[in-house]
């Protein structure tokens, strides 16, 4: 029971970080149909530059927001630079695009940083919490994962429910034409949606990098784990992000804490299979058919 | 007034207009007709910016639009309620009303206006929060139409408000939108294949066969032309 207990708790924080990058694949995927292979590698960078202000003497929370910031200006000038060129072409040219990107990052993170394992501070203890006289595999930290990832989730999510900004984001997103023939500047919101994009993904950076081995390609599984997560809940829905970050995040947790942690990214494998087999169109995909 | 001169575009090796010049005077209902390829699409697609221009300009009141993107266009006052009403499918019939007014108008303003739309369509209010996807193809076509006078353009462009529709839903549409017209003082430029529907209200007609423009005249004069009728028009 308490292994259950510990393996379900570690699985929702895990989770949670998966469902933070698999957010900003979807908003990427809904707005221009474009899978960001290279979102994990951006959060690496930002995370990396986030080591570098904190190498300065720097506190946790400047080097957290500087992270965050990067990340928004990191998402919007590859957005400009890199994919405006490949919108309205093949998909696979934006697929080559994004994986050379992915490359290109960890490469220059190599060079910079060093391909060796370093280690991230974490902004609270990652001691497990006592509650009554045990203690749970569940820390502070873990705690601030959670309620960063639902503050960023739910102010993102506000963000499209609530403002006119968000309205025409959705619309630039579902019907570009129509869109820009309601005075909405399409180009800059899909610019804005991509730095939206990058900023979940830095948060993620910055959550899995103390918990975890911390070099250039520190973030590949993660993405891995988080596409299926974005699969699961079917590639354009915010909502279906969360919810499938959440039940990729149980299952591995589960796998790895019942039958050995070797086995996760097999786990995700044969969950993504399955995903694809029973219901392709994930979890919480779009009513309406896409256009072709 | 709205001033096109000699306007000619192409998709690639295909010429879809070829210098087609006319003018649709103001707060008149100019009817653009013609069979299918005809270029009837095009024309409003170059008029609002949608495709490029390859010659020619097009004059809306003192300004020149042409080379203009189309999201600046609408700022000119001109709305474009394309083929198939392109209402989107995803946001709810108020919200896609919201987006018709928000270029133009704060959000205290919207709800009032939007309400001008409720009240030229009264389906649309009982649907205000459903998607549009929900909607009959009659419903759809008010919604885009509403969209695109809910900002009270001084010129609106209409492509085939008609397809697909019912003939007693087009009849009730064409009467909204003589209402409309009449009252604002809209200049109306109507593309349309249902010849008959479209003359009913026009005052001008021009009709396009191949890219080029071959009559241009008063509306009843090309319905009872029956040589026209029978080459172009098909009634």
């Amino acid at each position: 029971m308490r292994l259950f207990v510990n393996v379900t708790l570690g699985g929702i924080a895990e989770g949670l970080i998966f469902a933070s990058v698999a957010l900003g694949l979807v908003l990427i995927f809904r707005a221009t149909n474009i899978i960001n292979f290279a979102q994990g590698a951006m959060a690496m960078l930002t995370t990396f530059i986030a080591f570098s202000v904190l190498g300065r003497g720097v506190g946790y929370w400047p080097a957290f927001v500087v992270a965050l910031a990067c990340g928004l200006l990191l998402g919007g000038a590859v957005q400009l630079v890199l994919v405006r060129p490949v919108e309205n072409k093949p998909p696979l040219n934006a697929v080559i695009v994004t994986f050379g990107l992915l490359i290109l990052l960890e490469g220059i993170a190599g060079a910079i940083w060093g391909n060796t394992n370093r280690s991230f501070p974490a902004p609270f203890s990652e001691r497990g919490l006592v509650v009554g006289k045990t203690s749970i595999a569940f820390s502070h930290f873990d705690v601030f994962i959670v309620v960063a990832v639902l503050v960023l989730a739910g102010l993102i999510g506000a963000l499209f429910r609530f403002s006119t900004l968000g309205l025409r984001m959705r619309a630039a997103a579902f019907a570009p034409e129509a869109a820009r023939l309601l005075g909405i500047r399409v180009g800059r919101l899909l610019t804005l949606g991509w730095a939206l994009a990058a900023v979940a993904g830095a948060l993620a950076g910055v959550l899995v990098a103390p918990t975890s081995v911390f070099s250039p390609s520190y973030m590949d599984l993660i993405l891995v784990y988080a596409f299926t997560a974005a699969v699961l809940g079917g590639l354009d829905s915010p909502v279906g992000a969360l919810v499938g970050g959440l039940v990729t995040g149980l299952v591995l947790a589960y796998v790895g804490g019942y039958l050995g942690g070797a086995l996760e990214p097999i786990g995700a494998l044969v969950l993504l299979i399955v995903v694809l087999m029973i219901r392709p169109e994930g979890l919480f995909a779009r009513p309406t058919a896409r256009r072709v | 007034m709205l001033e096109v001169e000699d306007l000619s575009v192409s998709y690639g090796a295909v010429q879809a207009l070829r210098g087609v010049s006319f003018e649709a005077r103001a707060g008149q209902v100019t009817a653009v007709l013609g069979a299918n390829g005809a270029g009837k699409t095009t024309l409003l697609r170059a008029i609002s910016g949608l495709v490029p221009v390859q010659r020619g300009t097009v004059r809306f009141g003192s300004r020149t639009l042409t080379g203009m993107a189309p999201e600046s266009i609408v700022q000119c006052r001109v709305g474009h309620v394309p083929e198939g009403g392109s209402v989107i499918t995803e946001l709810t019939v108020e919200e896609n009303l919201e987006l018709g007014a928000a270029w133009r108008y704060r959000r205290r303003q919207r709800a009032e206006h939007i309400e001008e739309v409720y009240a030229l369509f009264p389906p649309l209010k009982e649907r205000a929060k459903q998607r549009a996807s929900s909607l009959s193809g009659g419903e759809r076509q008010m919604l885009a139409i509403g969209r695109a006078v809910v900002s009270h353009p001084e010129l609106l462009l209409l492509d085939e408000p008609s397809l697909g529709l019912a003939p007693i839903v087009t009849a009730n549409l064409m009467a909204v939108l003589v209402e409309l017209t009449e009252r604002e003082g809209i200049t109306v430029v109507l593309v349309e294949q249902n010849a008959r529907s479209a003359l009913s209200i026009a005052s001008w007609a021009i009709v396009i066969n191949l890219g080029s423009v071959v009559v241009s005249d008063r509306a009843e004069i090309v319905a009872a032309d029956s040589d026209l009728r029978h080459h172009y028009l098909g009634f």
